[in-house]
């Protein structure tokens, strides 16, 4: 394929698009757009090993300088895409530059979601999506200090467990009545609550946030029952609010992202959307769904490329996620928002169990911590949907593999 | 630097220059034919999977039982199976030879 495809967006989804592209074949002029000063980087360090300052930043690069000129992919970096043309079929960025396009493939991510509350515009209050944010972080970071984490999902656990290696005193608090509430089940929450206890956090659930004290400096965080932590810093990770503007405007369809279909195609055939901008169907899951995950990105990447070539592909994966705090590995694959059923493989006591989300006898998602095996055996039970013995199921004396119902 | 000879999944021997001090994988992420390494280095997703020649294997500290357990499960597992994020390149094995594992 010949042309022009412009890319919006220069993080994971980006990358590897321009990488999939021409591996498709495609030999026109290509151009990648990113709001950010620098090159796609990884994400996913930047709440753990980066955070921690154990991690290198030449590192997070996904690619070199060098790749994007053997790709001869033009890229525009600090630039903001302002307004789609879909008529003209172009570009317009905050420069007064416009870029024409056959294609045009939206991997706008998102941006976190703000704090509202009485005091949250002072100074030494963070939030961690970009690597400017978490240098930001580091900067304010010294054994002793006092960090107060809003939000107990991934990004604020783990940023707990990062600050509290680094020998800061970190108080979390959630507003729901255990942690990772919307991803994982009481059981996993448990595990994870008592973990953070032993490393010396102080996780306050059921606590909702009214005001930010201090000035110009964060000095204290005021709860809506009347308690107040005292904050050196404070980094609220309440989640992310996926960047549907640019298409919005240009009348393409959303609903809870860019809305796509299985070949990551907007309302406007000429215009793709991956990664974490998008909601999408998920054939194995029957309903739409928005993921925020490199793995997603990586492999809508690769349908949306293929697609834009003219090789037809659709997107039918199962997702899977990982998290790492203090010593322990978390991998999770599938989604367990629809399940009847929690069965726990091994003892949590041991540090090493999976729990498994059943809807009757089918495995719809399981988490596996420090038990790679389950993890790796789990994708292809869930994605082939292999009904299962619970009995076996519950002992780890069997494998995950053997658990499944005699043919 | 040390040497790094990598076979990639057409077969075609390639010598590149390996970063000494970090993981293969960062290496390998590089190469136009290389390693997808989705989780970065974590050892949580077996996506940089190579093999190793049976010549270097004894030559390299053995894996931990995490990148075993996730080896084992990948169905192009082999004996000389590695992660290559859990592989330190050092220059007393300049010259390793590895190669791609095909894609899952």
């Amino acid at each position: 394929m010949e042309g022009n495809v412009v890319i919006v967006g220069a993080s994971h989804a980006a990358a590897q698009a321009v990488d999939s592209l021409r591996r498709e074949g495609f030999s026109g002029r290509l151009v990648l757009v990113g709001d950010e000063p620098e090159l796609p980087y990884q994400r996913p360090p930047l709440s753990k090993k980066y955070l921690a300052g154990e991690f290198d930043p030449a590192r997070l690069w996904i690619r070199p300088a060098s790749f994007y000129e053997q790709q001869r992919c033009e890229v525009r970096l600090g630039r903001r895409a302002v307004a789609i043309d879909r008529e003209r079929q172009s570009l317009a960025l905050d420069d007064g530059s416009v870029l024409p396009y056959d294609a045009l493939l939206l991997a706008t991510g998102g941006r976190v979601r703000p704090a509202t509350v009485p005091g949250a515009q002072l100074a030494g209050i963070h939030y961690l999506r970009t690597r400017a944010d978490v240098d930001g972080i580091r900067a304010d970071l010294a054994p002793g200090r006092r960090a107060v984490i809003v939000g107990a999902g991934y990004i604020g656990l783990e940023c707990a467990a990062s600050c509290a290696k680094l020998g800061l005193s970190v108080t979390v608090l959630e507003m729901a009545p255990r942690v990772m509430s919307r991803v994982v089940a009481p059981e996993m929450s448990a595990f994870y609550q008592a973990e953070h206890a032993s490393h010396g956090v102080d996780l306050r659930l059921n606590t909702t946030v009214a005001a930010f004290e201090g000035g110009p400096r964060v000095s204290g965080v005021v709860c809506s029952d009347g308690s107040r932590f005292p904050a050196d810093l404070v980094i609220v990770g309440i989640g992310i609010v996926p960047n549907v503007e640019l298409a919005a405007e240009a009348g393409i369809a959303c609903d809870n992202g860019i809305a796509v279909d299985e070949f990551c195609r907007t309302s406007d055939p000429k215009v793709y959307a991956i990664g974490d901008c998008c909601s999408h169907p998920s054939p194995h899951y029957r309903r739409r769904i928005r993921l925020e995950s490199v793995d997603n990105a990586f492999e809508q990447a690769k349908t949306a490329a293929a697609n834009i070539c003219g090789r037809e592909v659709r997107h039918d994966k199962i997702p899977w996620f990982w998290s790492d705090q203090y010593d322990h590995k978390l991998q999770i694959v599938g989604l367990s928002q629809d399940y009847d059923r929690v069965v726990l493989r091994g003892d949590p006591a041991t540090r090493s169990f999976s729990c498994c989300y059943l809807k009757g006898r089918e495995l719809v998602a399981l988490d596996a911590v420090n038990q790679p095996r389950d993890f790796m055996v789990a994708k292809k039970v869930i994605a082939e949907r292999v009904p299962l013995d619970l009995g076996r199921l519950g002992d780890p004396a069997v494998s995950l593999k053997e658990a499944g119902l005699p043919a | 630097m040390a040497d790094l000879i990598v076979v990639d999944r057409d077969g075609v021997e390639h010598k590149v220059e390996g970063k000494v001090g970090v993981s293969v994988m960062e290496t390998l992420r590089e190469l136009d034919w290389g390693v997808a390494a989705i989780c970065g280095g974590m050892c949580s997703c077996a996506t940089c999977h190579i093999y190793v020649d049976d010549a270097w294997l004894g030559k390299l500290p053995a894996p931990q039982p995490d990148e075993k357990e996730l080896l084992q499960e990948l169905s192009g597992y082999q004996p000389n199976s590695r992660l290559s994020c859990q592989v330190q390149l050092e220059e007393s094995v300049s010259g390793l030879r590895v190669s791609i594992a095909p894609d899952e």
